[in-house]
């Protein structure tokens, strides 16, 4: 459940320098949150699928994510173009859709799922080890990486001794239902969950003592910026940008 | 609970950088090195928690426990939060980068108010009192996240004051139940294990 799918795969943005990867992906998501033209937000919405496409990611599982995190969206639909003041387009009701608030709703979905592609393509296609190498060397604090990294190692920990609580709940016969023992039931199994963790944490850090920690993160292999990989970026940043300045020029 | 990304203004998205930088530098400073794997640990705790769906009449709520985050966690909520919002960002696409600074101070800063108010009543030595500073440390933690999001969304543009009134609305339930259930894990590790709501930071 809380495994990365698209992580494993062997394409020129997996190998793709993930230091580069981030950057691209935060000036990306900012241009595109900040657009307000419609032919802009959709060369964005095109070179999200670009990036998307040369990452060569399983489409079902592409595609599954792409619609849970849509649901979202459709509830804008049902809201904006009714609540937008405007030129009226049509009406259900005493429900007036407005022009404007149809293009809004429009906007909106175009820039989410760029950005949500974009994502996908830059940010997770890298293994969690490179993630949070790339952030140390990208200026993160120290301890910021440290939480990264733990937070990150130990959610799919709990994530089993979860798991094992649900199924010993299920295995006595407990079906969740919307009454005060199912609360009761749910509050306990996450004060366990707590209490376990409190324990471990000790125990890990105590490991973690044993072992010599002074508060740095040891790396073995080093990121080695190839010329292709600056060559990309630059081609990649300049798109993004001549964009952003056709849109904001008044030039569209 | 996540405001989408492409939907805020500018102005609304740079406040939330600034508000979520400043909690969790202040945050990273308080909390020690040898502090990290506890908070790491614990903050993984509330990551899975926040998976658990719970049942509500037809349809399910995800657990937030804002509050209990806060009360747990204190000042290290903010880099605890920030980092499992952008994980979550990675492995589930939920939320992306331009809103992290929004989003994380929407949950932190309920996250550290109730632990600001509530923490000395759920440690003392009334029970009842500590029933009582429970449930309202669960039921404000979402109430206030709530009324952060929707006043970003309200601020961002007039055409999101429906959405933003509908979310307040649709989100009453999820407070009392969250109450009941931080409540009830209180009470819980009151008996069981007392340090470890004192609050790492």
């Amino acid at each position: 459940m809380i495994y990365n799918d698209f992580t494993s795969g062997d394409s020129f943005i997996h190998r793709f320098d993930p230091r580069i990867k981030i950057l691209i992906a935060l000036f990306f998501s900012i241009i595109t949150a900040l657009s307000n033209k419609i032919p802009a937000i959709l060369s964005f919405f095109v070179l999200a699928i670009i990036l998307v496409l040369i990452s060569k990611l399983k489409f079902k599982i592409l595609f599954s994510r792409l619609t849970i995190v849509n649901i979202f969206i459709l509830f804008i639909w049902f809201i904006l173009p009714f609540s937008y003041p405007g030129k009226i387009v049509f009406h259900i009701g005493s429900l007036q859709a407005s022009r404007e608030g149809l293009i809004n709703a429009l906007e909106i979905t175009l820039k989410y799922n760029a950005i949500i592609l974009c994502n996908i393509a830059l940010l997770s296609t890298n293994p969690i080890f490179q993630l949070t190498h790339a952030i140390r060397h990208l200026g993160a604090p120290d301890k910021f990486v440290h939480l990264f990294f733990l937070i990150h190692r130990y959610a799919f920990v709990i994530f089993d001794e979860y798991k094992c609580i649900r199924d010993a709940l299920r295995a006595r016969g407990f079906r969740p239902k919307t009454n005060f023992f199912t609360y009761r039931t749910y509050a306990y199994l996450v004060a366990n969950l707590l209490l376990k963790s409190y324990e471990r944490s000790e125990q890990v850090h105590r490991a973690m003592i044993c072992r010599g920690f002074t508060g740095k993160y040891w790396v073995l292999e080093h990121f080695a910026l190839k010329w292709r990989d600056i060559f990309v970026a630059i081609t990649i940043f300049t798109a993004i940008t001549t964009l952003a300045i056709i849109q904001w020029m008044k030039i569209l | 609970m996540h405001i989408s990304e492409g939907v805020l203004a500018a102005p609304v998205l740079i406040s939330g950088v600034a508000a979520a930088a400043a909690g969790c530098s202040v945050g990273l400073r308080k909390m020690d090195f040898d502090k990290t794997p506890r908070v790491a640990v614990m903050a993984s705790t509330f990551f899975v928690a926040s998976l658990i769906h719970v049942p509500i009449g037809p349809s399910s709520i995800h657990l937030i426990l804002t509050g209990l985050v806060g009360i747990i966690l204190g000042w290290a909520s903010f880099p605890a939060i920030l980092v499992a919002l952008l994980l979550q960002s990675i492995l589930f696409q939920f939320g992306g980068l331009t809103t992290l600074g929004v989003n994380c101070f929407a949950m932190a800063f309920p996250a550290l108010l109730c632990y600001l108010i509530f923490s000395k009543l759920i440690n003392g030595k009334n029970q009842s009192l500590a029933v009582i500073a429970g449930f309202l440390a669960g039921f404000c933690g979402v109430m206030l996240a709530v009324i952060i999001i929707a006043a970003a969304l309200a601020i961002s543009g007039e055409q999101f004051i429906t959405v933003a009134r509908l979310i307040l609305i649709a989100h009453l339930p999820v407070m009392i139940i969250e109450g009941l259930i931080v409540t009830t894990i209180v009470v819980f590790l009151r008996r069981a294990k007392p340090e470890l709501l004192k609050g790492v930071v």
